[in-house]
């Protein structure tokens, strides 16, 4: 009756398609068209280049002819290819959606994924470390003609050049095409900031999804459980789609220029902060000699695009959001940084890797053991940290019960998604540090001795995964993400006076007494060997390991506990889409 | 080369936002252009290999004193879209302060010698080397200054208490 008649989930169509069949004829028309111009465009330079280039002689055309002819291969090809991958969604969302709902498919597409980000981070440091060794075994052989910048030869390598490196072990005359271009450091810089970004938007692609399934589980509830079949594991690019969708608003009495700008102001310093930020030794975009200050630095510029947008809505309730994230801001960067020159006094150095590399005997190395001064530290950093990511009991900004959402208010669509693009990459940010800082950045907790050493495959392979590198970092920064989580949905908010109590009159001395402790610890024990207190901090260390220990085993016993009674703690409802019930 | 170009990109920066600031009738609008030169500066400062000022530049003036203005800015303002209106006589007398500072500095860069010292330039200034110095040799100054804040604050918050 009246076509309103309740129907099954599967039976309900998602209403794109135009309405007029000549309307979709026509799309239909010009999509082919582009589709054929690319594909030819393609076929014809790939045929050009096939022609033009004899492979057993790579050298029979000049180098930048091959580059421009790859560019104009890729160009096009890149461009088919994601037409064509449109289009087929488009035509195939049904099929899409019914495989994508099968059970296992998020299983594998998981750790696919995880292994094939894992498997493609290694290839492009292989090849960056091949490129830096080919450039290396060829300076001062190369002398002719103007330096070519940030090479260090004067000459750019020629193709024939690398391919008579490479013939022994790679008898492919394309790769040496492929490895031309890494050569120039600007070459290899925008690949490497291509892999930050990628790794910068999956993680609060991902990080979304497991907030909500975190928030449902401590709230005894489900979560997100629909999209995507398995979990709403889709949930997040579901919401992306979404987001770009609505409608792009701008308040017609505020400041249209300031309101545009704000999210970026926002979203942009946190990835900026990615440039110093280690992965593990090797790994780090630049090395800065102040990656310390810098990231800093790049989490403070953040709040200007918060009060911005706050500013610039002219809603009373956003310039009270802008407001209060001024306040807590500006009052909480102090115990923060205080709390950070703990550890960059006791290791003597504000470079992020050297910092973690002190920190390679394992466990008991872990500067969070040092002394107590330093155990203090973390503790007074991470709730500073919390503060400035603006994370639950301190999120005052968007308080969703007294401000509506606080600064992004007026928001929607794309620019809101910005600020929570820019919210979980700083909680990465945050993460980050505190593990290189404190919990000993990408070092395992084996002591570094213990690792195999050679240069063969399984070497290489446990050392990567059990001894240090980025998988290790990840993972931990990944826990400490978790504990924020954690936290929001533990604790309430709490007021401001609180918050600004919470930071003047408790963190801020306590802060300052760990500061002056430290100093007077380490010229005791470092500089004047003063017997009684060495003793003192030998005794002290070890405790403080055995409480690390401690707190580890209480972890696992408790989540054991838990999953052992989770019937009890969070009811059946809950228990029975875990895996495995 | 590249150098040459991040230069002119981060000198267009500073100059484009400065000359925001001045003729921006909004005051945050300003603020806000006041973003753009002083991390316009710090841009200018890393491609000079100068690690440590760029750090402390963005630290102390984008990240703090800025958040500090438009904080001030939007507390103190009566209305929300306040705009300055410049009476004739501060146009002249800004006019002639800025000719005056412009043909001073151009003086002083003209007649500067700008041959490079014999010593190494092109490594960055160590933080140890920078602490050390602080905390020997300019360890007055430094402390003069330190004392010159703590002046400042301390008037704040006389200024600031409340009425008895």
């Amino acid at each position: 009756m009246f076509g309103l008649e309740a129907r099954p989930l599967s039976q309900i169509t998602i209403p794109w398609t135009p309405r007029s069949p000549e309307k979709l004829r026509e799309y239909r028309a010009k999509g082919i068209k582009i589709l054929l111009t690319l594909a030819v465009l393609s076929l014809v330079i790939g045929a050009g280049i096939f022609a033009a280039a004899d492979m057993n002689d790579p050298t029979r055309i000049s180098d930048w002819k091959v580059i421009l002819a790859f560019l104009g291969v890729i160009g096009p090809a890149v461009g088919f290819a994601s037409f064509l991958l449109g289009g087929l969604a488009i035509i195939l969302y049904r099929q899409i959606a019914a495989f994508l709902k099968a059970p296992w498919v998020a299983f594998v597409l998981f750790c696919g994924g995880v292994f094939g980000v894992c498997l493609l981070v290694w290839a492009h440091a292989w090849v960056f470390e091949f490129t830096r060794g080919m450039l290396a075994a060829e300076v001062g052989t190369n002398d002719v003609g103007t330096e070519i910048f940030g090479t260090g030869l004067v000459a750019p390598l020629t193709v024939r050049e690398i391919y008579g490196q490479i013939k022994d072990t790679l008898p492919v005359p394309l790769a040496a095409y492929a490895l031309w271009p890494l050569q120039f450091d600007l070459v290899r810089d925008v690949v490497a900031l291509a892999g930050i970004i990628g790794f910068v938007s999956i993680v609060p692609v991902f990080g979304i999804w497991w907030e909500r399934k975190v928030a449902g589980r401590i709230q005894s509830r489900l979560g997100p459980m629909r999209v995507g079949g398995w979990h709403g594991w889709l949930q997040s690019p579901a919401d992306g789609l979404k987001l770009i969708c609505k409608e792009d608003f701008i308040p017609p009495e505020g400041d249209a220029l300031l309101f545009k700008l704000a999210p970026y102001l926002t979203f942009v310093p946190p990835l900026c902060a990615f440039i110093a930020l280690p992965f593990a030794g090797a790994y780090v975009f630049r090395d800065l000699d102040v990656a310390l200050l810098f990231i800093l630095a790049m989490l403070g510029i953040e709040v200007v695009g918060v009060i911005l947008a706050g500013w610039a809505s002219n809603n009373k309730w956003s310039v009270y959001g802008a407001m209060r994230e001024a306040c807590q801001m500006v009052s909480y960067e102090i115990p923060m940084g205080m709390s950070l020159l703990i550890p960059v006094m006791t290791v003597g150095t504000l470079q992020l890797t050297a910092i973690a590399d002190a920190q390679k005997g394992g466990f008991a190395d872990w500067l969070v053991f040092r002394n107590p001064w330093c155990f203090v530290a973390f503790f007074t950093y991470y709730t500073a940290a919390l503060a400035s990511c603006k994370r639950a009991p301190f999120d005052l900004p968007e308080s969703e019960s007294e401000l509506v959402a606080g600064f992004h208010t007026e928001y929607s669509g794309f620019r809101w998604s910005l600020f929570f693009f820019g919210e979980y990459v700083a909680m990465f940010v945050v993460s980050g540090l505190a593990v290189i800082l404190f919990l000993g950045g990408w070092k395992s907790p084996f002591p570094a001795d213990w690792a195999p050493t050679g240069g063969g495959f399984v070497p290489r392979l446990v050392r990567g995964l059990l001894f240090e590198g980025p998988i290790l970092f990840v993972l931990k920064a990944a826990f400490l993400y978790y504990v924020q989580l954690w936290i929001r949905w533990t604790l309430p908010r709490i007021r401001i006076d609180q918050v600004l109590y919470a930071c003047v009159q408790v963190l801020l001395p306590l802060t300052m007494v760990i500061l002056l402790g430290n100093t007077l610890w380490i010229l005791g024990v470092k500089h004047m060997n003063w017997t009684p207190l060495v003793n003192i901090d030998w005794a002290l260390h070890k405790i403080l390991v055995g409480i690390g220990v401690l707190a580890v085993v209480a972890m696992f016993g408790i989540a054991a506990f838990g999953y052992a009674n989770r019937r009890r703690l969070v009811g059946s409802l809950v228990v029975d889409h875990l895996p495995g019930a | 080369m590249i150098e040459a170009i991040a230069f002119y990109v981060f000198a267009a920066l500073v100059l484009g936002s400065a000359l925001g600031v001045v003729l921006s009738k909004n005051i945050v609008r300003s603020a806000t252009c006041l973003l753009g030169t002083l991390g316009g500066v710090a841009c200018l400062y890393f491609v000079l290999n100068a690690n440590l000022i760029a750090a402390i530049q963005l630290i102390v003036y984008a990240g703090g004193t800025l958040i500090l203005i438009v904080f001030g800015v939007m507390l103190t303002s009566k209305s929300p879209w306040m705009q300055f209106t410049a009476t004739r006589g501060q146009v002249v007398a800004a006019s002639v302060v800025a000719v005056l500072l412009a043909f001073g500095l151009c003086g002083v860069m003209l007649g500067a010698d700008w041959s490079r010292p014999a010593g190494q330039l092109s490594a960055s200034p160590q933080v140890r080397e920078v602490g050390t110095d602080l905390l020997t040799d300019y360890l007055v100054p430094f402390e003069a200054a330190s004392v010159l804040l703590l002046v400042v604050m301390i008037g704040a918050a006389y200024l600031a208490r409340p009425e008895k």
